[in-house]
């Protein structure tokens, strides 16, 4: 029984570096007993998250309905779904920790590792696609590596449901668009600086509607642009390639 | 071409999202009338006679759903289905947003014909502000007594609870919602039992989309016949329609079921951008079968988007224009499905797994005509071998663009092939890449 033991602590990296037969996740520890339901006496929890846990069992006939909005709260507190925030929870709940942690990751938004306590979702799902979200995405993960923004979870997202704005951001629930890639680096200030992120850009603020699209670049000709020799007929002017064919587009 | 708009009417007030307002509007008073003016049987008729088809995806006759609901003395459940998550749908944020009383007032209703007294709203993670909107509004109906025990003093209780996802596209599907409301990971269950006979806590459950239990107070206030003059055959009402991708004005557009989807595309979202035209479109959110120019001139209904081979889903347009090309765009859709898969159903999990595989593949100069054949076959053996539609919400779509647009995937191998070759060429000497190309090797 191990519930009355402060769990081990855990030497990540190491963890990181070694390399688990297929089949393993890392999260299995087969040198320890499985958590049972913790002792609520053994388990210290913060009094706020006590009280917001308890209040969301409250409002359902079953108090496993409660485990996403305690999760939630938890990771609000922690940062993350760590372990110690899954026994808390467990605690609280009095449900196994193994419960609570196969919920947690299900579920995009909750973390299983400290990623953040704050967030950028760059949707770049398929109806932000053909606007060069990706574009987005990468323009602002980019400029975060170079402001050096920290505790600020920076990832692509699936469809955020706001293609009418897209390309667009979620930042920390504010969502924000049509983004390109300029904007980049006024978010990523706003962000690291706590400010309110493309102020009335957001259709959180009042009276915002999307603007009509700038024309958008062309794209590719309709006509393949392969070169004979292979590769475009760019790549095989840079570098000097002859066409073998004589060049079948024609080309003086 | 334009709108007509009876759920989105009064959408611009300022403060919508305010009882004051709201009650202002006449809100509420369908809520009166089906309580103290109407038996619980009355409103089910109403629902049932108005056509009403669920605006979630399925199509499915809302009222006809609420009678399958059993009658007795157990505990009863409604839910309302705010998890929009299927790419290209964004009706229901706008309508959480700003008129969240009439999404509460539908809910009530909803479960007056269904006999529940416990509901919950789950909305998707993501929606935080518009769920923050959704709690404030919560607690004014609370306030005013529209919500609670013995309501308006009629015999009806009815209890509601804002429940946040926290982001899982499979809880959008409505076992795969239950499960998350239950608090476990969001698996689909298998059906039968359907929700209305064992679903919530093992209780009756009445499941529903935003935009159809918003249209439940439009209907009790003026009468399944007023309802049943909008749109055409059986897809009756006004639908509100999502069109966004390369058009030059998306949005939301609420129009009667049945003009033609050229108005929707051309007419109110502007069309493609300038200089640029339409390669294909999704007619009902990213699970629907592509369509192609020649279906432009169809009735945007149920049944005319079935007949040419897609559906009306969501009822979500993402436009395509032609200077997308379509691998990209296919292999992202492969790995939207790819992630959001929950697991359980092997032929969902894998197949989604592959189909992204083999995209990569073609994508990266590695592929072969046979993949491509390979590929439509995995997608006919996902199709109804899964426990829910995740599965075939991918495998119809990247079917469809193997059937309209084979010969442009081959035109991508092809050069994709090239450009790989011209790689390993690059990475020859000078003497080499001579010698390699006098022999027509390449």
């Amino acid at each position: 029984m191990s519930f009355d033991r402060e769990p081990p602590a855990r030497d990540e990296a190491a963890l990181r570096a070694t390399r688990l037969p297929p089949g393993w996740d890392e999260a299995v520890r087969l040198d320890e007993d499985p958590a049972t339901v913790p002792d609520p006496a053994a388990v210290e929890v913060p009094a706020d998250l006590r009280a917001e846990i308890e209040a969301s069992m409250a409002k359902y006939p079953d108090r496993h309905s409660a485990v996403l909005p305690a999760l939630d709260a938890a990771q609000r507190h922690h940062g993350w779904c760590s372990p110690e925030a899954l026994r808390q929870i467990a605690a609280v709940m009095q449900v196994t920790p193994a419960y609570l942690s196969s919920v947690a990751t299900f579920y995009d938004m909750l973390r299983t590792r400290p990623a953040g306590r704050r967030y950028v979702y760059v949707c770049t799902g398929v109806a932000c696609h053909p606007r060069n979200a990706k574009a987005v995405y990468e323009a602002i993960a980019a400029e975060a590596a170079e402001q050096g923004l920290e505790d600020v979870e920076i990832r692509e997202f699936e469809c955020l449901g706001a293609c009418d704005m897209a390309p667009m951001a979620s930042v920390d629930g504010r969502y924000v668009g049509p983004l390109d890639e300029s904007d980049a680096p006024g978010l990523v200030t706003a962000v690291k600086e706590g400010r309110e992120v493309l102020p009335g850009r957001s259709i959180a603020d009042p009276g915002y509607q999307v603007p009509p699209s700038p024309r958008q670049p062309p794209g590719p000709p309709d006509e393949p642009d392969v070169h004979p020799a292979g590769g475009t007929w760019k790549e095989a002017e840079l570098l000097d390639v002859p066409p073998a064919d004589g060049g079948r587009r024609g080309r003086s | 071409m334009s709108e007509t708009r009876i759920l989105l009417a009064n959408i611009d007030e300022p403060d919508l999202n305010t009882i004051a307002v709201y009650e202002r509007l006449g809100g509420y008073r369908p809520l009166r009338k089906a309580l103290l003016e109407m038996t619980p049987e009355e409103v089910l008729e109403q629902l049932e006679g108005s056509g009403l088809r669920g605006r979630g995806g399925a199509g499915f006759s809302m009222g006809k759903k609420a009678s399958f609901i059993p009658k007795g003395t157990m505990d009863k459940y409604l839910c309302c289905n705010a998890d929009e998550s299927e790419p290209g749908a964004f009706k229901d944020r706008l309508l959480l947003q700003k008129n969240p009383h009439l999404l509460i007032e539908g809910c009530i209703i909803g479960s007056i014909a269904a006999g529940a007294n416990k509901g919950f709203i789950f909305i998707r993670g993501e929606y935080s502000f518009q769920a923050d909107i959704l709690d404030a509004a919560l607690v004014e109906a609370y306030e005013r007594g529209y919500l609670g025990p013995r309501i308006l003093g009629s015999e009806h209780s009815f209890d509601l609870v804002v429940h946040r996802g926290q982001g899982a596209y499979i809880c959008g599907e409505e076992t795969g919602l239950l499960d998350a409301l239950e608090g476990k990971r969001g698996n689909p269950r298998l059906k039968p039992p359907f929700p209305a006979n064992q679903g919530l806590y093992q209780g009756p459950t009445l499941i529903n989309n935003v935009e159809t239990l918003c249209n439940a107070p439009l209907i009790v206030d003026r009468g399944a016949d007023w309802y049943r003059q909008f749109g055409q055959g059986n897809s009756t009402g006004t639908k509100i329609v999502s069109v966004s991708g390369n058009v030059q004005q998306p949005g939301n557009f609420e129009v009667e079921l049945g003009i033609p989807v050229r108005g929707l595309i051309y007419d109110l979202a502007g069309g493609p951008p300038e200089g640029r035209d339409l390669k294909c479109f999704f007619p009902g959110g990213s699970s629907s079968p592509v369509l192609t120019k020649e279906h432009l001139d169809l009735p945007y209904t149920f049944e005319d988007m079935a007949k040419a081979g897609s559906m009306l889903g969501s009822g979500s347009i993402i436009v395509v224009d032609d200077s997308q090309p379509l691998v990209p765009l296919a292999l992202r859709l492969a790995e939207f499905y790819r992630h959001e898969s929950c697991g359980k159903c092997v032929p969902c999990r894998e197949g989604t797994n592959w189909t992204v595989k083999m995209l990569e593949r073609i994508d990266e100069g590695e592929g072969t005509p046979m993949d491509l054949d390979i590929m439509s076959e995995v997608q006919g053996n996902i199709i109804g071998n899964c426990l829910c539609v995740l599965g075939d919400s991918m495998a119809m779509p990247i079917g469809s663009m193997l059937v309209h647009f084979r010969e442009e995937f081959e035109q991508h191998m092809e050069a994709a092939r090239a450009r790989r070759d011209l790689q390993e060429m690059q990475a020859l000497g000078a003497g080499e890449l001579a010698a390699v190309l006098e022999a027509g090797a390449v």
